[in-house]
């Protein structure tokens, strides 16, 4: 161990880790406001905050990837400046970010290894970068084999490599910017274990989620931002998620769950036996049989990488079928385009919205009319109708509480879970037919969630045919009439709500047939 | 006479010519490789070969010593990529567009400059061929391989080093990372604009040098525009190579050998349209590209800036 050490750089430990008075302005936002926040060696200190808070910013202030326009950075009392990542990492602060920033097509190694002095001078030392992140892997339970391609791995390992890049670093502050947004539950437990262990060995953590129950189980401190204001900080020992959600929020949530039963209608969307390939050419789908009426919500479950991402592809024309099909309101649409199937009245609320759910350079309301931007209302004879599309966007920015200074704001400058609600605004407001929502209310903070969940209800009312892929078990129970659970490409059973117990689900997501 | 044209002499010289004409290429497709792993595109490299062919001509005219003449092609390059890099970096122009303006900054220019300082086509003594002792005396292969001159050896040598540095060094990394995501390559610590203006400025000199290699070491000519169209064919090359170096020696060597059978073609009267024969490498240009088309992912960030707001 004294090895990985040893690569750690000459400079005192970070015992207490203070920002001071911090203060961000980008146009038109205030993004932070006089911030105070503080860490110790050894302490998890969660940071709360809705949708475009200022969360992400004030740690890329930390991390020295923004400059702050006020306020100062403590390290061990004493002043320091970060002007840049460089700075940040030599001071032994590591970020893992909201967003991966991984290399895709480098290895596992390269990517630690890149920016790194190398042990033979201008050549790389891959090997011996390998061997040294084995042995951290070990130390804290990240497994993951240093010379696989990133391309080539699970979101779970991926979030794996980006921990072992900040401890490769020497890393004795650990900022964790929604680290378990995108994990499993199963590799949320783990990631907790790793936490756990990190604080151990003294080093320093902050901690980012809008899962309450993670904050109030991993940490000991928490700050809540609201509006780029700090808001309150208390210990967590004592805080029930009923009184951060109210400190966040200003008021009560309440979950909106299924109250009436589904007056189900005919069948919007059957899929038939269908198979299909992941990107690795290996079996996601075998043999698919799945019908969805309109008037209800049907909840697919199941742990990670079982084809609930290859499910929603083929369904909306993403990715081939090999074998069977899919019908839409009774018609055969296997292999039809995506632009097809959406104009048979298909909304799509994509896992990776970041990707597949946007145009980054765009601006709110080119991002909101991209679907129907060629029809009317939107546009007449081929030319865009400014006035109507401003009207809407400005609707939904404020239907959906979308935090921007304005609806002509680039994609990529909103905050994270602002991004998300822009493709929600867009995917709901098209009076769909059918819905396939992945992940719906990932990265979306409390207020926002509960909107979601609403407007999904809300659509099922209308007659909607809805399919909601989660991982979060508590969101498919509260909202699904039935429940699918799909294990290795199949589905094990479908389960009423009623029926839908914790237990008998959890089980047929391991792939235990109850009975 | 078309007996004649497969003659062994006149395939060794065929061959023998497509070695040497293979140089120019190599330089810049091997320096614009490096820019475009770094995810800058440089369309400038014709106009950046035209000035070196012209410094190192002029400098090689007024003093006699090709020495002097590389080394200021070298700095004319450098120069030049320094400026590429500047406007497509710093103040984030369009890449293909500001590409374009330096090739044709470049070709006026040294058309001017060769109009106002020599007026009318000279020669000079350039880099003479060197014999490898030994190699040089095998049959056939001495002939096409080892009587060529110091230009030709250090492109072909630059194929390796080029690759080893891409592959196995810091600084290699360092490009492909910053090629395919600058913001992962910025969070840590990676001077992103700074391993863009190092792989840009580099492009510059080895265009300089590919330039100078036809005007003081294969042709010892300067003519206005006497690349006509070489520098575009180098970066077609980096697609057709995959971004790899040993990919572009292949297209490099493909297209060489096309001219310099088309060449010969002329020199022997081969009853072929000599329009037709001078098309050659161009159709090929555009067939090779038809079918290289989405074989490979090229650098994801290729030709996007990078912005760190805030
Ligand atoms: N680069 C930028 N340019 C302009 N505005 C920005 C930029 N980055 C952030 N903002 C704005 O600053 C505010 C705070 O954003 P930030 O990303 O810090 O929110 P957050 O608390 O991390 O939210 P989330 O939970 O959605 O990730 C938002 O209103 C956002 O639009
Ligand atoms: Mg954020």
């Amino acid at each position: 161990m004294s090895d990985v050490q040893s690569i750690s750089f000459e400079r005192q430990r970070i015992e207490h880790l203070e920002l001071k008075n911090i203060t961000k302005r980008f146009p038109g936002v205030l993004a932070n406001a006089h911030v105070d926040f503080d860490v110790r060696a050894g302490e998890v200190h969660a940071l709360l905050g809705e949708n475009g808070a200022g969360k992400s910013t004030l740690m890329k202030i930390l991390y020295g990837l923004y400059h702050p326009d006020e306020g100062e950075i403590f390290i061990n009392g004493s002043p320091v400046r970060i002007a840049s990542p460089n700075d940040a990492i030599n001071l032994g602060i590591g970020m893992i970010h909201q967003h991966f920033m991984l290399v895709d097509s480098l290895t596992v190694a390269e990517n630690i290894a890149l920016g790194l002095p190398s042990s033979r001078g201008l050549l790389t030392d891959l090997d011996v970068v390998s061997a040294r992140t084995e042995m951290l892997a070990k130390k804290y339970g990240l497994l993951v084999d240093p010379g696989a391609y990133i391309w080539q791995l699970a979101v779970g390992q991926r979030q794996r490599v980006e921990i072992l890049k900040a401890l490769y670093r020497g890393a004795d502050l650990l900022i964790l910017d929604e680290p378990t947004a995108v994990l499993t539950p199963q590799e949320v437990d783990e990631f907790m274990e790793t936490i756990r262990q990190m604080t151990e060995e003294k080093h320093s953590i902050i901690f980012i989620s809008h899962k309450l129950h993670e904050v109030i189980a991993i940490s000991q401190r928490v700050t809540v931002l609201r509006n780029g204001r700090r808001v309150d900080s208390c210990p967590t020992a004592g805080c029930t998620k009923h009184d951060l959600a109210r400190m966040m929020v200003g008021q009560e949530i309440v979950m909106p769950k299924l109250t009436t039963p589904p007056k189900r209608g005919e069948v919007r969307l059957e899929l038939k036996n269908v198979h299909a390939q992941s990107d690795r050419e290996t079996p996601a789908l075998r043999g698919v049989d799945l019908q969805i009426f309109s008037g209800e919500i049907v909840g697919l479950a199941g742990v990670s990488g079982n084809g609930q991402a290859e499910l929603a592809q083929v369904v909306t024309g993403l990715r081939p079928a090999t074998q069977g099909q899919v019908l839409i309101e009774g018609r055969d649409m296997t292999g039809k385009l995506p632009g097809e199937i959406i104009r048979c009245g298909l909304a799509y609320i994509p896992e990776e919205r970041m990707r597949d759910g946007m145009v980054q350079d765009f601006n709110i309301s080119e991002n909101i009319i991209l679907r129907d931007h060629n029809k009317d209302p939107y546009a007449k004879r081929g030319f865009l109708l400014h006035r109507v599309i401003a009207e809407f966007t400005d609707r939904l920015i404020d239907l959906f509480h979308i935090k921007t200074p304005s609806r002509e704001t680039p994609a990529r400058n909103l905050s994270g879970g602002n991004i998300q609600k822009v493709v929600l605004a867009r995917e709901l407001s098209r009076q769909p037919r059918i819905i396939v929502a992945a992940q719906p209310s990932r990265g979306l903070d409390i207020g926002a969630t509960e909107y979601v969940h609403n407007s999904l209800l809300e659509q099922r009312e209308k007659g909607a045919a809805i399919l909601l892929i989660s991982e979060d078990l508590d969101e498919i129970l509260a909202l699904s009439d039935r429940v699918a659970v799909v294990y290795e490409g199949r589905i094990m059973g479908i389960l009423d709500n009623k029926d839908a117990e914790r237990e008998r689900v959890g089980l047929l997501m391991a792939g235990v047939h109850p009975d | 006479m078309i007996t004649d044209f497969f003659s062994a002499t006149v395939l060794i010289g065929i061959l023998a010519s497509g070695i040497r004409l293979a140089t120019p290429y190599l330089y810049a497709s091997i320096g614009e490789t490096f820019g475009q792993r770094s995810g800058v595109l440089n369309l400038g490299v014709e106009g950046q070969m035209l000035m070196g062919a012209f410094t190192a001509f002029y400098i090689t005219l007024r003093t006699g010593n090709v020495w002097l003449g590389l080394l200021a092609a070298i700095g004319v390059g450098a120069l030049m990529g320094l400026a590429m890099a500047f406007v497509s970096i710093h103040l984030r122009a369009v890449q293909g567009i500001s590409g374009i303006g330096f090739y044709l900054f470049g070709l006026g220019m040294s058309d001017l400059l060769f109009q106002k300082l020599m007026g009318e086509v000279k020669t000079v003594s350039g880099f003479g061929a060197i014999e490898i002792p030994f190699l040089s005396s095998l049959p056939v292969v001495g002939e096409i391989f080892f009587r060529q001159n110091l230009l030709v050896y250090l492109a072909f040598l630059l194929v390796p080093v080029a690759w080893f540095v891409l592959n196995k060094t810091t600084l290699g990394l360092k490009i492909r990372a910053v090629g395919e995501n600058p913001q992962a390559a910025d969070t840590l610590g990676v001077s992103v604009a700074g391993i863009r203006y190092l792989t840009v400025t580099m492009g510059g000199v080895f265009s300089a040098i590919g330039g100078a290699s036809l005007s003081i070491a294969n042709l010892n000519v300067f003519q206005q525009n006497m690349t006509s169209g070489l520098g575009f064919i180098a970066v077609a090359l980096v697609y057709f190579g995959g971004w790899k170096p040993f990919g572009v020696l292949f297209g490099a060597l493909l297209f060489s050998m096309v001219n310099s059978l088309q060449l010969w073609m002329q020199i022997l009267n081969v009853p072929i349209p000599s329009d037709f024969a001078v098309m050659m490498p161009y159709v090929l240009t555009i067939i090779v590209l038809v079918l290289t088309v989405g074989r490979v992912r090229g650098p994801s960030a290729l030709t996007k800036p990078f912005i760190r707001e805030g």
